[in-house]
């Protein structure tokens, strides 16, 4: 429990992160840092794409596998980690 | 006990016995082919014949009713919570949340997955993957793609009885949303149960207008205010002036008085830059141009009348079909009329006579539309009749340039809010002309087709890309002009300034030598005239002219028949001396 934390805050405190959330496979934010409409919203959204693109990368090798989805855009960069149960979303405002 | 019947004959009684013998074979009836019979009936080789017992069928092509799709989305506010769980109770979403935070599989997969993160964004910080080298280069030479056109939407009236689009306008925030007043211009022509709806559609939805603008008469021009994107000002038929707010719904908001507003049905309407923001003026072919606040419209602020003799004689004023307006020269405006002028005015001045400064004679027909140039302001497009011509203020006789005639009547025309040397044009025969005077004056750069039907007004949206164009049968259509047309190339605006220029030039030349002819004409006729006078003592009335030019023709004719009288009278005296000639000789022979 206290690693947990731990590790959260570490990430955190890097530079230009603006926000952590922690969904679960249904869509429920368990853990977050910011407001409740945002993270309402990206939950759902990241949700669906990152299950489309996990089955993206199976259909095309089914021994393959996603771990990491990065979405990069103009304004900040969304970071995805995915397991099989919960997602770790991190969103960051690169340095630059 | 059988039943038995004895016959009995005796075997004398039977006669012979038959005795079978072999016959040869004997021909008996033949029946030999008759050709004749045959030259009753028409030889037809080959011949193919299927037979088969089956039922018809034919082939059809059935093309589905278009169906209107709607597309909207469903946004899911609250996950899956599971059953027991109620989302708004905030103490058992917390205690669902603490619970599943407790779980040991949420821990262990929470640090691998917050080390994989961590690698991630220390990368991030690092080094700028996505940083752009040589960035200044960015703008290299654009390839020379021709130029093209690309439809994006087309916007068909909903009305069963389709009415011509006679005026478009673009939102001013941005160009979402598109105005189109439609109308029925031809004489007579409305149908009783023509719609008198127009429509403001968005851009990105073309299967229902966004919204209905219900006016009492039909809309002949619309405008929207570009201070206030909520409002907008239109004309319609019956010459009445409507405002309407979108956010206070379908009908208008304010209407003007049918006593006072226009005789005639209001062909432009434009918005003024002043400091209220509520300023408007109007003009239709009845004469007048009309100045309107739109906080009240029972009757018109203030009042022009088109005559060109100063006067303010309605009857003799010229009826206006195209107006236009500068935001940068607020006192000036110029308006397009139907027998072929412009006439240009100025709205502080002092005396109504005084409004109108001065007039350029363009068109043989009426002038559909009159753009000022965004870049040159002392420049001015015009369409009317067959050509598109551009002038130059200074120059009050003829155009600076103009294009060939074409094929077919030119409806309306602007200039390229983005490129100056470019304009666009719509004609009768459905086709979008994009003219680029600095690449090429005789033929417009492209030539689009954009419809069957005839294209009668044509608005071009602030970011210079898209173009909408409305037609006879009330469809709009948007397209997009490719980035070549609609990018600032470099030294255009000085180019075009040396174009102009040169053109301005020219014109003055030519204006000064005809003026420099008939200075001369007029003083020799001066001359002859003064000689004529001094012989003549003061002027002349009509009568003594009359009987001058009675004297002269009679002394003509005179002097005509004493020639004649002389000439024949001569032929006759040769012919007495050949006579007496001949009877000479004769007499001498003898």
């Amino acid at each position: 429990m206290a690693e947990v934390e731990e590790t959260l805050k570490r990430i955190q405190t890097q530079k230009g992160v603006q926000g952590i959330i922690i969904v679960n496979s249904e869509g429920i934010p368990i853990k977050t840092t910011l407001d409740n409409s945002s993270t309402v919203q990206y939950a759902g959204l990241i949700h669906q794409l990152v299950m489309k693109a996990r089955s993206t990368v199976r259909d095309i090798d089914p021994q393959n596998d996603l771990t990491f989805l990065r979405v990069r855009s103009k304004k900040n960069e969304i970071m995805i980690a995915p397991d099989k149960d919960y997602f770790l979303i991190v969103i960051q405002n690169p340095s630059d | 006990m059988e039943i038995v019947h004895v016959y009995m004959k005796l075997r004398g009684e039977f006669g012979r016995q038959c005795l079978l013998s072999d016959r040869p074979v004997e021909l008996l009836v033949d029946f030999p082919p008759n050709p004749s019979l045959g030259l009753q009936f028409i030889q037809k080789t080959p011949r193919d014949q299927a037979v088969q017992a089956c039922t018809d069928t034919s082939e059809h092509q059935v093309n589905t009713e278009r169906f209107e799709s709607d597309s909207c989305g469903i946004n899911h506010v609250e996950g899956g919570w599971p059953k027991d769980v109620d989302p708004g109770e905030m103490e058992q979403t917390i205690r669902f949340r603490k619970k599943v935070e407790k779980d040991e599989g949420y821990m262990n997969t929470l640090l691998q997955l917050g080390s994989v993160m961590e690698h991630c964004i220390r990368q991030n910080n690092s080094v700028d993957i996505y940083q752009l080298y040589f960035e200044d280069e960015v703008d290299v030479e654009e390839s020379q793609d021709p130029p093209s056109a690309k439809t994006i939407n087309v916007f068909r009236d909903p009305n069963g009885v389709k009415r011509t689009i006679t005026g478009l306008s673009w939102h001013p925030d941005g160009g979402r949303k598109m105005a189109a007043a439609y109308s029925c211009l031809e004489f007579q022509k409305a149908s009783r149960d023509m719609s008198l709806d127009s429509y403001i559609w968005d851009v990105e939805y073309p299967k229902r207008p966004e919204m209905t603008l219900k006016p009492i008469s039909s809309l002949v021009c619309l405008d929207y205010n570009p201070k206030d994107p909520h409002t907008l000002v239109g004309g319609s038929y019956s010459g009445q002036i409507a405002y309407w707010d979108t956010r206070r719904g379908s009908h208008p908001v304010e209407l003007s008085s049918v006593e006072q507003s226009h005789r005639d049905p209001v062909y432009k309407i434009i918005w003024l830059q002043s400091k209220t923001g509520t300023d408007a003026f109007s003009a239709s072919t009845d004469g007048q141009v009309l100045w309107w606040d739109v906080r009240k419209l029972s009757e018109p602020t203030e009042r022009l009348v088109l005559d060109p003799g100063r006067e303010g004689n309605l009857d003799r004023a010229l009826g206006a079909i195209s107006l236009e307006f500068e935001a940068t020269m607020p006192t000036k405006f110029m308006v397009g009329t139907e027998q072929g002028l412009i006439v240009s005015c100025n709205r502080k001045a002092k005396t109504p006579s005084e409004k109108i400064v001065c007039t350029y004679d363009g068109h043989h027909g009426p002038v559909y539309a009159l753009q000022r140039n965004p870049f040159f302001p002392k420049n001015f497009l015009t369409v009317g009749d067959w050509t598109a011509r551009i002038w130059s203020e200074d120059i009050k006789d003829s155009s600076i340039m103009w294009t060939k005639y074409q094929m077919s009547y030119l409806m309306d025309a602007c200039w390229s809010p983005v490129r100056p040397a470019v304009f666009f044009t719509v004609k009768t025969d459905g086709v979008l002309d994009v003219w680029d005077i600095l690449f090429k004056q005789n033929d417009p750069v492209l030539s689009f087709k954009v419809s069957d039907k005839a294209l009668y007004s044509l608005r071009v949206q602030d970011n210079g890309r898209l173009v909408a164009c409305g037609s006879e049968q009330g469809e709009a259509t948007l397209l997009e002009i490719c980035s070549g047309l609609s990018t600032l190339q470099k030294n255009e605006k000085s180019l075009l300034a040396a174009m102009l220029e040169r053109e301005t030039k020219r014109e003055k030349i030519l204006e000064a030598r005809q003026r420099e002819i008939r200075l001369k004409e007029r003083s020799r006729s001066e001359q002859s005239r003064e000689d004529e006078i001094s012989r003549d003592e003061g002027q002349e009335s009509p009568e003594q002219l009359m009987g001058r030019a009675e004297k002269d023709f009679y002394s003509m004719v005179e002097t005509e028949q004493r020639r004649r009288r002389e000439r024949e009278d001569e032929t006759q005296r040769e012919k007495d001396v050949c006579e007496e000639k001949h009877v000479k000789e004769e007499t001498e022979t003898h």
